[in-house]
């Protein structure tokens, strides 16, 4: 397959002065940020000499004119080197990377279910427009997409731990337990059902209205009229005939709303103290561990760029009208 | 005007969602008259539940601060600072979306290139990082929320003025010497205006959101009571008096949606071709 490779390539290429754009804007924050490296240290130590001071900064590069800190610091960006979390005693990058598969799972989790009945609802809602079953639907996604990701997540924990005691309120496996293959997936599944939901409600609700808007403009095209003129069942008409053409927006819509999800994360996995990317930038916060904030904004961008060129890939296999070049 | 007014109450749901933002807005200016107080005083006992004591409606937290001052003193501050962040994302979308739309060339790759990092990075993250940096002022948050939600409205405006631009009125304007910036402001603008308003309308929404979402983190501004900050005290007590965070999540929910209901009116009323989708 060259053409996908050329394909990719060329969005790789594209790329690439987007992450130095977000490189460089991150190293402008770090600079606007009250406090270096070695002041952070020197604040640890509780005080420092002004001689240890200059040693410090001469150490961390500080002392030097900023077009040098800046070719240095993109140099280390390239590596994948993003500094050292003094809190965590640490790489930055080994922080992330040990937090990252907590964060992806939940995002899946969460993709999954907001895609899956996103599309279901929307699909159903526009089968009966104008009717009750779609004012339900219409009405239930439009008070999801109004509630706000971290109050719904109290709320379950709420109805679902505390009043049902059905399923756990935090963290991502039970404490002390010692369980292995099929009772450890099970027990980071049970864990896994309230975040995900909590977060993926409100894109549930956004898919839920896209879809039965894209259906609906998709049903007043004339070739569903030739397929109902031929005699095909509504069913049939809906499933395999406009359900195909109104999935497309979806797939953009994917790619757009990666950030936003990440996003919800942050809140989402302080809610359910899952250990993933979004709870450490809420450590950062607190730590005042700017290193380790700025670390997980570099990769989260990067991760929406990453995804994104994922979407175009799937989105030039769905619609072959779309030239790969 | 009045052809747009009647468009807009025809639609049910748009004009209750009026109605809710004025018993908002009616909360967030008798906020000082009301509840003259700092919402943060002990007035009364912890934990008093909601209906208990005619004085305290809504009953008390933890603490024993009144919990309907807290939501009438939130309800200014959610108002003020999603309006106030919109007009910043506003001022700078508009700005930099109709010099790019305009100008086109080179100004306009670049102007969209821009465009283009700050919708990549993922924006409520951004938000936390600009407030936990700068410190969590109103003016910080508002800054923050603004900086972080201007994209899509830059990208609106570029859009709009790319089609409006070849227009023969504004080729006839360019024929007479008008200045660009006369023309800008005062003869494309009013005709790209309507996107624009929908857009903006569902974008204070948003901001609310943003707004509660950093309070519930703790990067409230500690000096103003904030629907975020009381759900997340509240959370601290979620097992034994839930009406604590039950309570301002509501508020949240129902000014929200209200903002979103007028926003999708104000679009039906606007745009009336594009009705009975």
């Amino acid at each position: 397959m060259p053409r996908i490779v050329r394909f990719l390539a060329w969005r790789l290429l594209q790329a690439i002065p987007i992450i130095v754009g977000i490189a460089v804007f991150n190293f402008m924050l770090l600079q606007l940020a009250p406090g270096d490296a070695a002041d952070v240290l020197a604040g640890e130590a509780g005080g420092a000499t002004p001689e240890y001071m200059a040693e410090l900064k001469a150490r961390f590069g500080l002392d030097q004119p900023l077009p040098v800190q800046l070719g240095k610091y993109l140099w280390n960006v390239a590596r994948l080197d993003l500094g050292y979390s003094f809190r965590h005693n640490m790489p930055v990058i080994d922080l992330i990377l040990s937090r990252l598969p907590a964060t992806l799972m939940l995002m899946v989790a969460a993709i999954a279910l907001a895609l899956g009945l996103g599309v279901l609802l929307g699909v159903t809602a526009a089968r009966h427009v104008n009717r009750p079953l779609d004012t339900v639907i219409s009405v239930c996604a439009l008070l999801a997409y109004a509630t706000p990701i971290f109050w719904i997540g109290l709320m379950m924990i709420l109805l679902f731990s505390v009043q049902l005691g059905w399923l756990p309120s935090s963290g991502m496996r039970t404490i002390g337990a010692e369980l292995t293959g099929g009772a450890y997936a099970l027990d980071v599944t049970r864990h896994l059902v309230l975040p995900a939901a909590a977060l993926s409600l409100f894109f549930m609700a956004l898919y839920t209205r896209l879809m039965r808007a894209s259906m609906l403009e998709v049903y007043s095209l004339d070739y569903v009229t030739t397929a109902r003129a031929k005699g095909l069942t509504e069913r049939k008409i809906a499933f395999k005939h406009v359900l195909r053409n109104a999935l497309l927006p979806m797939v953009t819509m994917l790619g757009l709303q990666i950030g936003s999800m990440l996003g919800g994360s942050v809140l989402v996995e302080t809610v359910f103290g899952w250990p993933g990317l979004g709870r450490l930038a809420f450590e950062a916060v607190f730590q005042r561990d700017n290193n380790l904030l700025l670390g997980v904004l570099l990769l989260s961008s990067l991760l929406v760029v990453v995804v994104n060129i994922a979407v175009d890939l799937l989105y030039a296999r769905l619609d072959p009208r779309i030239e790969m070049s | 005007m009045k052809e747009f007014l009647r468009r807009f109450a025809r639609n049910k749901a748009a004009v209750a969602g009026v109605a809710i933002l004025i018993v908002v807005a009616g909360m967030a200016l008798s906020a000082p008259w009301l509840y003259p107080d700092s919402p943060w005083d002990m007035v009364t006992e912890p934990f008093l539940l909601p209906g208990a004591d005619a004085a305290h409606p809504l009953g008390s937290d933890m603490m024993g601060r009144d919990l309907a001052a807290g939501i009438f003193h939130g309800a200014r501050v959610s108002l003020v600072i999603g309006i106030v962040a919109t007009l910043v994302a506003l001022t700078v979308g508009i700005s930099l979306g109709a010099i790019a739309g305009y100008y086109g060339g080179w100004v306009d790759n670049v102007l969209m290139r821009l465009t283009e990092l700050f919708q990549t990075i993922p924006a409520f993250i951004f938000a936390i990082v600009l407030v936990a940096i700068f410190q969590p002022t109103v003016t910080s948050i508002v800054l923050a929320i603004g900086a972080v939600s201007w994209p899509p409205i830059a990208r609106l405006t570029r859009g709009e003025f790319l089609t409006l631009r070849n227009r023969e009125f504004v080729q006839a304007c360019i024929t007479i010497g008008m200045g660009d910036l006369r023309i800008i402001a005062l003869h494309i603008l009013p005709n790209a205006l309507a996107p624009i308003i929908v857009t903006g309308s569902l974008m204070v929404a948003t901001a609310i959101l943003t707004e509660a979402g950093l309070a519930f983190l703790g990067l409230g501004d500690p000096n103003v009571m904030s629907w975020g900050t009381i759900i997340g005290a509240g959370r601290e007590v979620l097992r034994t008096a839930a009406y604590v965070t039950t309570i301002p999540g509501i508020a949240i929910l129902l000014t929200v949606l209200a903002l979103n209901l007028v926003g999708e009116g104000l679009n039906d009323a606007l745009n009336p071709k594009l009705k009975n989708r």
